[in-house]
């Protein structure tokens, strides 16, 4: 039995016993499962150590010690400024005495820091202003069109995505009661909340298909490498 | 008890095991589905297939086996268009269970379908670097601090930046002509539209699973490009390609051909949720009675 045969069997074998769990809560899952957490951990480590720990931060502060794993350190001058973040990085791990734990709250600070405030200024432009500058460029009536039943198509979706827009900024608008013409806008605006969580579940049930239709697939190739 | 109220009390594992029989038959027949291409999928398509022969495509798998199934149809598809057009592709990721996933591509797509392709001339694996959003916005400015060489790939041993050709023109990620990202959550496609596609302008599609799709949507066609939203997208993609180089055969279809089982499964779907609701205002009929 070669090797890609063991891990052909393993890879069925856990299949099923995720699987199992469709009929009810049983060990092989719970073993399946509990496999699955160890082994994603310690794969997420051994991949941040070798592929950024040593070639982005050990490499560069001792080049000369690690030229025979990583090439690009070959003939490269220490480069002394990695040492603050190997300090962070290390205080880091004084989480695990509780004595000196206070300590780690300087690098979560600066990581905290620094992900709040790049994650601000993208989420704004891209996820605020742009999308705000491009509902109010939106033309009510379509600009360019094939024929005119495109015409008529992209002009109701433009209207739609309008009206969608104003509806629903209005149901989430709470100091001004929900009453006369601005209800009725606002029960659009329930309306379109709903059209979009519809869509989202359509969209999760077919990417709940397609995994299912991935793993039959695996397993018909199991099936097939003994009959 | 009515046949109504028997469905509406109906053990969810015939359900299941109803879904994996209307799963696994048309799996069984291997028939590619028909489909149409969306605009926003058509989209994407030209984009790539405009850019002219050299252009560099930087391609970003960032999923994990879990999501395979709906991923790699996207990848591989990418790949081959932007090869067949004599693109130079650079594949990495930010998801450490990216690695496994960019040697598939070179095994089962690039070696066998582009053998006259030469590896750091033509393709190029960047492997896997953490850093998730971070890591891409420090691209923005210096490329090579971060890859200061490749990963390699089968017997080509990793070698510094500097020594490939490849890499002789890239600075920072403005050196790009188009970024296709391949993603299944955070960081992925999002993340390169907002901290690389918008601060820099540089062209920005890809695909991402189902469930992460219509997150997306807002972003095109202004911000994104174009976008494969699961495996329908996947399969719209697929059948450009197939449609317009056919010598790359049954190989190309995979997407399609799971189209066709995904279709069967909705429609079952679609019938179970018809009934359950039949069900539910039949007996709320009789109650009122």
């Amino acid at each position: 039995m070669d090797w890609s045969t063991v891990q052909l069997w393993v890879g069925a074998l856990l299949t099923l016993m995720i699987f199992s769990f469709l009929y009810k809560d049983n060990p092989f899952y719970k073993f399946a499962e509990h496999l699955f957490v160890g082994v994603s951990a310690a794969y997420w480590m051994v991949q941040g150590f070798w592929q950024q720990i040593v070639p982005n931060l050990l490499a560069k502060l001792a080049p000369g010690s690690f030229e025979n794993i990583i090439e690009a350190a070959r003939g490269q001058q220490p480069e002394l400024v990695y040492i603050i973040p190997l300090i962070l990085g290390l205080i880091l791990l004084t989480r695990l005495i509780p004595s000196i734990a206070w300590f780690s709250r300087w690098s979560m600070a600066f990581i905290i820091g620094y992900t709040a405030g790049s994650n601000l200024t993208r989420y704004l432009v891209s996820d605020f202003i742009k999308q705000v500058e491009k509902t109010l460029a939106l033309p009510l009536v379509a600009t360019h069109a094939d024929n005119w039943l495109q015409w008529i198509m992209y002009s109701v979706s433009n209207l739609v995505v309008f009206g969608g827009v104003i509806c629903g900024l209005i149901y989430f608008y709470f100091s001004k009661e929900h009453t006369g013409a601005f209800g009725r806008a606002s029960r659009a605006g329930i309306w379109v909340l709903m059209v979009a969580f519809g869509a989202s579940f359509g969209y999760t049930v077919m990417a709940r298909i397609s995994l299912l239709i991935g793993r039959l697939e695996f397993l018909g190739s199991w099936i097939r490498s003994f009959i | 008890m009515g046949f109504l109220e028997a469905l509406g009390r109906l053990d969810r594992r015939w359900i299941f095991l109803l879904i994996a029989v209307s799963v696994t038959i048309p799996l069984l027949l291997q028939r590619p589905a028909p489909v149409k291409p969306s605009p926003i999928v058509r989209n994407l398509y030209t984009a790539i297939d405009a850019l002219p022969p050299g252009s560099k495509l930087l391609l970003s798998l960032d999923y994990g086996p879990s999501t395979v199934p709906e991923n790699d149809p996207m990848a591989h598809a990418i790949a081959r268009h932007a090869l067949s057009k004599d693109l130079k592709l650079y594949v990495m990721t930010i998801w450490a269970t990216g690695p496994p996933l960019i040697t598939n591509l070179f095994e089962t797509v690039i070696v066998p379908g582009f053998p006259g392709k030469t590896y750091g001339e033509d393709y190029l694996n960047l492997g896997y670097k953490v850093g998730n959003q971070g890591l891409i916005q420090s691209l923005t400015s210096d490329f090579r601090n971060q890859y200061t060489q490749d990963v390699g790939w089968g017997d080509i041993a990793a070698r510094p930046v500097g020594q490939i050709p490849m890499m002789s023109t890239i600075r920072t990620i403005k050196d790009f002509d188009f970024i296709a990202g391949i993603g299944s959550g955070q960081p992925g496609l999002k993340e390169w539209v907002q901290f690389a596609g918008d601060p820099t302008g540089t062209p920005v599609g890809g695909g991402v699973t189902a469930v992460e799709a219509p997150l997306l949507y807002p972003y095109y066609p202004t911000q994104l490009v174009g976008l494969l939203g699961g495996l329908a997208g996947a399969a719209e993609y697929e059948a450009l390609l197939v449609e317009n180089h056919p010598e790359f055969g049954e190989a190309a279809q995979v997407a399609l051909i799971r189209m066709f089982p995904q279709t069967v499964a909705h429609l079952v779907i679609v019938s179970f949720v018809l009934l359950g609701n039949i069900s539910y205002f039949a007996q709320r009929g009789r109650r009122r009675k």
